[in-house]
Protein backbone atom coordinates (compact mmCIF):
# COMPACT_ATOMS: atom_id res chain seq x y z
CA UNK A 1 0.00 0.00 0.00
CA UNK A 2 1.29 3.82 -0.02
CA UNK A 3 0.98 6.18 2.18
CA UNK A 4 1.95 10.04 2.63
CA UNK A 5 5.71 10.56 3.60
CA UNK A 6 4.78 12.83 6.91
CA UNK A 7 7.84 15.03 5.44
CA UNK A 8 7.72 15.04 2.35
CA UNK A 9 4.53 13.96 0.99
CA UNK A 10 6.05 11.88 -1.08
CA UNK A 11 4.02 8.36 -1.72
CA UNK A 12 5.78 5.67 0.52
CA UNK A 13 5.28 2.07 0.03
CA UNK A 14 4.22 -0.08 2.65
CA UNK A 15 4.41 -3.73 3.04
CA UNK A 16 0.72 -5.31 3.72
CA UNK A 17 2.88 -7.54 6.43
CA UNK A 18 3.93 -4.59 8.11
CA UNK A 19 4.16 -4.21 11.80
CA UNK A 20 4.13 -1.18 14.10
CA UNK A 21 7.10 0.17 15.24
CA UNK A 22 8.62 -0.91 11.90
CA UNK A 23 11.37 1.08 10.12
CA UNK A 24 10.69 2.34 6.29
CA UNK A 25 13.01 4.85 4.96
CA UNK A 26 11.30 7.38 2.09
CA UNK A 27 12.82 7.46 -1.06
CA UNK A 28 12.62 10.69 -1.95
CA UNK A 29 13.60 12.77 0.99
CA UNK A 30 15.68 10.05 2.69
CA UNK A 31 13.79 10.37 6.01
CA UNK A 32 13.61 7.01 8.31
CA UNK A 33 9.72 6.81 9.40
CA UNK A 34 8.29 4.01 11.38
CA UNK A 35 5.07 2.80 11.52
CA UNK A 36 2.75 3.84 14.59
CA UNK A 37 -0.03 1.77 13.36
CA UNK A 38 -1.44 -0.51 10.93
CA UNK A 39 -4.97 0.42 11.24
CA UNK A 40 -4.85 2.35 9.10
CA UNK A 41 -1.32 2.72 8.35
CA UNK A 42 0.26 5.85 9.82
CA UNK A 43 3.78 6.79 9.96
CA UNK A 44 5.77 9.45 11.79
CA UNK A 45 9.28 10.22 11.70
CA UNK A 46 12.06 7.87 13.44
CA UNK A 47 13.78 9.19 16.44
CA UNK A 48 17.44 10.31 15.99
CA UNK A 49 19.97 7.44 16.09
CA UNK A 50 21.67 7.63 19.54
CA UNK A 51 25.20 7.28 19.95
CA UNK A 52 24.90 3.84 21.55
CA UNK A 53 22.64 2.41 19.13
CA UNK A 54 23.97 -0.90 16.55
CA UNK A 55 24.72 -3.89 16.56
CA UNK B 1 9.29 -20.48 26.47
CA UNK B 2 11.37 -18.74 23.70
CA UNK B 3 11.54 -14.93 24.05
CA UNK B 4 12.04 -12.01 21.71
CA UNK B 5 12.55 -8.31 22.87
CA UNK B 6 13.03 -5.68 20.94
CA UNK B 7 12.83 -1.66 20.66
CA UNK B 8 13.16 -1.03 17.56
CA UNK B 9 11.55 -3.49 14.68
CA UNK B 10 14.82 -3.30 11.76
CA UNK B 11 14.54 -6.28 9.18
CA UNK B 12 16.39 -8.91 11.64
CA UNK B 13 13.71 -8.43 14.35
CA UNK B 14 11.07 -8.78 11.89
CA UNK B 15 13.14 -11.50 10.09
CA UNK B 16 12.88 -13.48 13.27
CA UNK B 17 9.43 -13.53 14.17
CA UNK B 18 8.27 -14.19 10.51
CA UNK B 19 10.72 -17.23 10.73
CA UNK B 20 9.44 -18.60 14.15
CA UNK B 21 5.64 -17.82 12.67
CA UNK B 22 5.86 -20.02 9.44
CA UNK B 23 8.08 -22.75 11.98
CA UNK B 24 5.29 -23.03 14.67
CA UNK B 25 6.91 -21.18 17.10
CA UNK B 26 5.36 -20.43 20.30
CA UNK B 27 7.31 -16.76 21.01
CA UNK B 28 6.56 -13.98 23.16
CA UNK B 29 7.78 -10.90 20.63
CA UNK B 30 7.75 -7.80 22.39
CA UNK B 31 8.49 -4.14 22.08
CA UNK B 32 10.47 -3.50 25.73
CA UNK B 33 11.49 0.01 24.95
CA UNK B 34 9.77 1.05 27.45
CA UNK B 35 10.55 -1.39 30.07
CA UNK B 36 9.95 -1.25 33.64
CA UNK B 37 11.68 -3.98 35.58
CA UNK B 38 10.33 -6.36 37.22
CA UNK B 39 6.88 -5.81 36.50
CA UNK B 40 7.15 -5.82 32.74
CA UNK B 41 8.73 -9.60 32.72
CA UNK B 42 6.78 -10.43 35.35
CA UNK B 43 5.45 -13.59 33.49
CA UNK B 44 9.08 -14.57 32.29
CA UNK B 45 10.57 -17.65 34.25
CA UNK B 46 13.69 -19.26 32.59
CA UNK B 47 13.38 -19.88 29.33
CA UNK B 48 15.24 -18.61 26.48
CA UNK B 49 15.40 -14.86 25.26
CA UNK B 50 16.86 -13.25 22.26
CA UNK B 51 17.28 -9.82 23.68
CA UNK B 52 17.85 -7.59 20.64
CA UNK B 53 17.29 -3.91 22.17
CA UNK B 54 19.30 -1.31 19.70
CA UNK B 55 20.60 0.13 22.15
CA UNK B 56 23.51 -1.19 23.84
CA UNK B 57 23.61 0.25 27.10
CA UNK B 58 19.79 -1.18 27.25
CA UNK B 59 20.85 -3.95 26.02
CA UNK B 60 23.39 -4.53 28.26
CA UNK B 61 20.94 -4.23 31.30
CA UNK B 62 18.21 -6.37 29.78
CA UNK B 63 20.08 -9.39 29.46
CA UNK B 64 21.86 -8.61 33.03
CA UNK B 65 18.66 -8.25 34.40
CA UNK B 66 16.94 -11.77 32.58
CA UNK B 67 19.91 -13.35 33.36
CA UNK B 68 19.25 -12.68 37.33
CA UNK B 69 15.95 -14.49 36.83
CA UNK B 70 17.51 -17.86 35.35
CA UNK B 71 16.76 -16.73 31.57
CA UNK B 72 19.42 -17.66 29.09
CA UNK B 73 20.06 -15.06 27.17
CA UNK B 74 21.18 -14.91 22.95
CA UNK B 75 23.66 -13.89 23.73
CA UNK B 76 24.89 -14.03 27.44
CA UNK B 77 25.81 -10.94 29.16
CA UNK B 78 29.60 -11.44 29.10
CA UNK B 79 29.24 -11.33 25.45
CA UNK B 80 27.42 -8.47 25.13
CA UNK B 81 30.22 -6.65 26.84
CA UNK B 82 33.00 -7.87 25.70
CA UNK B 83 31.56 -7.17 22.65
CA UNK B 84 29.83 -3.95 23.13
CA UNK B 85 33.63 -2.55 24.20
CA UNK B 86 35.87 -2.77 21.79
CA UNK B 87 39.33 -2.40 23.54
CA UNK B 88 37.77 -5.50 25.80
CA UNK B 89 37.66 -7.16 22.38
CA UNK B 90 41.25 -6.30 21.15
CA UNK B 91 42.40 -7.51 24.77
CA UNK B 92 40.74 -11.13 24.80
CA UNK B 93 41.82 -11.57 21.05
CA UNK B 94 45.43 -10.13 21.73
CA UNK B 95 45.65 -12.38 24.90
CA UNK B 96 44.35 -15.64 22.76
CA UNK B 97 46.58 -14.55 19.93
CA UNK B 98 44.10 -13.83 17.73
CA UNK B 99 45.89 -11.84 14.75
CA UNK B 100 44.26 -8.17 14.75
CA UNK B 101 45.38 -5.08 13.27
CA UNK B 102 47.73 -3.46 15.32
CA UNK B 103 46.08 -0.54 17.99
CA UNK B 104 47.22 1.44 21.11
CA UNK B 105 45.06 2.66 23.79
CA UNK B 106 45.91 5.99 24.87
CA UNK B 107 44.57 8.30 28.00
CA UNK B 108 45.15 11.55 27.27
CA UNK B 109 45.59 13.19 23.59
CA UNK B 110 48.97 13.99 23.75
CA UNK B 111 49.41 9.86 24.47
CA UNK B 112 46.95 9.39 21.78
CA UNK B 113 49.28 11.14 19.70
CA UNK B 114 52.37 9.35 20.90
CA UNK B 115 50.89 6.41 20.24
CA UNK B 116 49.71 6.95 16.74
CA UNK B 117 52.76 8.07 15.81
CA UNK B 118 54.02 4.22 17.13
CA UNK B 119 51.87 2.54 15.35
CA UNK B 120 53.06 4.74 11.69
CA UNK B 121 50.65 7.08 9.71
CA UNK B 122 47.90 6.54 8.41
CA UNK B 123 45.83 5.06 11.62
CA UNK B 124 41.76 4.70 12.92
CA UNK B 125 40.22 6.36 15.51
CA UNK B 126 37.22 4.36 17.18
CA UNK B 127 35.11 4.84 19.65
CA UNK B 128 35.32 1.99 22.50
CA UNK B 129 31.92 1.43 21.88
CA UNK B 130 30.23 2.60 18.80
CA UNK B 131 28.66 0.85 15.84
CA UNK B 132 27.97 1.39 12.43
CA UNK B 133 31.05 3.14 11.04
CA UNK B 134 29.95 5.88 13.52
CA UNK B 135 33.10 8.45 15.04
CA UNK B 136 35.30 6.49 12.73
CA UNK B 137 38.29 8.74 12.27
CA UNK B 138 40.96 7.86 9.64
CA UNK B 139 44.10 10.04 10.11
CA UNK B 140 46.90 10.40 7.98
CA UNK B 141 49.38 12.92 9.53
CA UNK B 142 50.56 14.25 12.97
CA UNK B 143 48.73 17.98 11.91
CA UNK B 144 44.95 16.03 11.93
CA UNK B 145 45.96 13.16 14.63
CA UNK B 146 46.52 16.24 17.37
CA UNK B 147 43.07 17.81 16.09
CA UNK B 148 41.35 14.54 16.30
CA UNK B 149 43.10 14.13 19.56
CA UNK B 150 41.43 17.53 20.97
CA UNK B 151 37.98 16.96 19.73
CA UNK B 152 37.56 13.85 21.24
CA UNK B 153 38.84 15.26 24.84
CA UNK B 154 35.41 17.75 24.62
CA UNK B 155 33.33 14.78 23.61
CA UNK B 156 32.29 13.71 26.88
CA UNK B 157 33.98 10.47 29.20
CA UNK B 158 32.86 8.08 26.69
CA UNK B 159 35.61 9.45 24.18
CA UNK B 160 38.04 10.07 27.02
CA UNK B 161 40.00 6.67 26.26
CA UNK B 162 41.53 6.61 22.57
CA UNK B 163 41.49 3.35 20.89
CA UNK B 164 43.53 3.58 18.17
CA UNK B 165 43.84 1.16 15.18
CA UNK B 166 46.59 0.74 12.36
CA UNK B 167 44.63 1.26 8.90
CA UNK B 168 44.70 -1.77 7.26
CA UNK B 169 44.35 -1.15 3.01
CA UNK B 170 41.86 -3.66 2.47
CA UNK B 171 41.29 -3.72 -1.16
CA UNK B 172 37.85 -2.04 -1.13
CA UNK B 173 36.04 -5.18 0.52
CA UNK B 174 35.97 -6.45 4.16
CA UNK B 175 34.45 -9.90 4.89
CA UNK B 176 31.59 -10.05 7.58
CA UNK B 177 30.50 -13.97 8.83
CA UNK B 178 27.41 -14.48 10.80
CA UNK B 179 28.44 -17.24 13.00
CA UNK B 180 25.32 -19.06 15.11
CA UNK B 181 26.95 -21.47 17.71
CA UNK B 182 30.61 -21.25 16.79
CA UNK B 183 29.49 -21.95 13.01
CA UNK B 184 29.57 -19.82 10.10
CA UNK B 185 26.39 -19.80 8.86
CA UNK B 186 27.03 -17.04 5.94
CA UNK B 187 29.55 -15.36 4.26
CA UNK B 188 29.60 -12.01 2.39
CA UNK B 189 32.24 -9.20 1.53
CA UNK B 190 31.01 -5.40 1.78
CA UNK B 191 32.08 -3.52 -1.14
CA UNK B 192 32.43 0.55 -1.16
CA UNK B 193 34.97 2.84 -2.95
CA UNK B 194 34.97 4.90 0.86
CA UNK B 195 37.58 3.11 3.48
CA UNK B 196 34.19 2.47 5.69
CA UNK B 197 32.39 -0.76 4.41
CA UNK B 198 29.55 -1.15 6.77
CA UNK B 199 26.52 -1.81 4.69
CA UNK B 200 24.94 0.75 7.17
CA UNK B 201 27.16 3.70 5.46
CA UNK B 202 26.68 2.14 1.93
CA UNK B 203 28.88 -0.88 1.58
CA UNK B 204 26.99 -3.18 -0.92
CA UNK B 205 26.86 -6.78 0.07
CA UNK B 206 28.22 -9.92 -1.99
CA UNK B 207 28.77 -13.45 -1.18
CA UNK B 208 32.63 -14.10 -0.65
CA UNK B 209 33.78 -17.50 -0.86
CA UNK B 210 35.17 -19.72 2.43
CA UNK B 211 38.35 -21.34 2.54
CA UNK B 212 40.53 -23.39 5.53
CA UNK B 213 42.47 -20.20 6.90
CA UNK B 214 39.37 -18.57 7.34
CA UNK B 215 37.59 -20.77 8.47
CA UNK B 216 39.99 -21.70 11.30
CA UNK B 217 40.31 -17.96 12.38
CA UNK B 218 36.20 -17.36 12.41
CA UNK B 219 35.95 -20.60 14.43
CA UNK B 220 39.20 -19.49 16.88
CA UNK B 221 37.59 -15.90 16.96
CA UNK B 222 33.88 -17.29 18.41
CA UNK B 223 35.61 -19.66 21.06
CA UNK B 224 37.60 -16.50 22.45
CA UNK B 225 34.26 -14.27 22.36
CA UNK B 226 32.16 -16.94 23.50
CA UNK B 227 28.02 -16.48 22.86
CA UNK B 228 25.81 -17.78 20.47
CA UNK B 229 25.18 -15.22 17.87
CA UNK B 230 28.47 -13.04 16.69
CA UNK B 231 28.97 -11.46 13.67
CA UNK B 232 32.71 -11.23 12.94
CA UNK B 233 34.23 -8.61 10.70
CA UNK B 234 37.83 -9.30 8.63
CA UNK B 235 40.47 -7.39 6.69
CA UNK B 236 42.05 -9.65 3.42
CA UNK B 237 45.98 -8.20 4.18
CA UNK B 238 48.97 -9.86 2.11
CA UNK B 239 50.05 -11.64 5.34
CA UNK B 240 46.77 -12.94 5.77
CA UNK B 241 42.87 -12.73 7.32
CA UNK B 242 42.98 -10.62 10.28
CA UNK B 243 39.96 -9.57 12.89
CA UNK B 244 38.65 -6.03 12.51
CA UNK B 245 35.81 -6.29 15.10
CA UNK B 246 33.40 -8.66 16.77
CA UNK B 247 29.23 -7.64 16.88
CA UNK B 248 27.33 -9.31 19.70
CA UNK B 249 24.21 -8.30 18.43
CA UNK B 250 23.91 -9.21 14.67
CA UNK B 251 22.38 -7.15 11.79
CA UNK B 252 21.84 -9.83 9.16
CA UNK B 253 20.27 -7.95 6.64
CA UNK B 254 22.84 -7.57 4.15
CA UNK B 255 24.17 -10.83 4.55
CA UNK B 256 20.90 -12.21 3.72
CA UNK B 257 20.77 -10.24 0.46
CA UNK B 258 24.12 -11.72 -0.53
CA UNK B 259 23.82 -15.24 0.04
CA UNK B 260 20.05 -16.10 0.06
CA UNK B 261 20.26 -18.02 3.50
CA UNK B 262 17.33 -17.66 5.66
CA UNK B 263 19.68 -16.30 8.96
CA UNK B 264 16.28 -15.74 11.03
CA UNK B 265 15.31 -19.19 10.72
CA UNK B 266 18.56 -20.82 11.29
CA UNK B 267 18.50 -18.27 14.65
CA UNK B 268 15.45 -19.46 15.49
CA UNK B 269 16.26 -23.31 15.20
CA UNK B 270 19.12 -22.85 17.18
CA UNK B 271 17.09 -20.98 19.81
CA UNK B 272 14.97 -23.88 19.93
CA UNK B 273 17.48 -26.28 20.36
CA UNK B 274 18.63 -24.22 23.25
CA UNK B 275 15.07 -24.05 24.87
CA UNK B 276 14.97 -28.06 24.74
CA UNK B 277 17.63 -28.04 26.01
CA UNK B 278 17.22 -26.38 28.74
CA UNK B 279 14.18 -28.10 30.00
Amino acid sequence: MSVKCCVCEADVNVAEDAMVGELITCTDCGTELEVISTSPVTLQEAPEVQEDWGE
Amino acid sequence: MLHIFYSRLRIEEKTLFKAAESMGVNVDFRDVGDFVWPSDFSAVNGGVALCRLISQTQNIALTQLLESKGVRVINPSETVLLCGDKIATAAALDVAGVPQPDWRIAASPDSAVKAAESLGYPVVFKPAAGSWGRLLAKVDSRESCEAIAEHKAQMGPAHSIYYIQKYVEKSGFDIRAVMIGGKTVTLMKRCSEHWITNTARGGSPEPYPMDDELQNLLEWTASVIGGDFLAVDVFKTPEGYVINEVNGQPEFHGSMAATGIDVGRLMIEYAVKLCDSIK
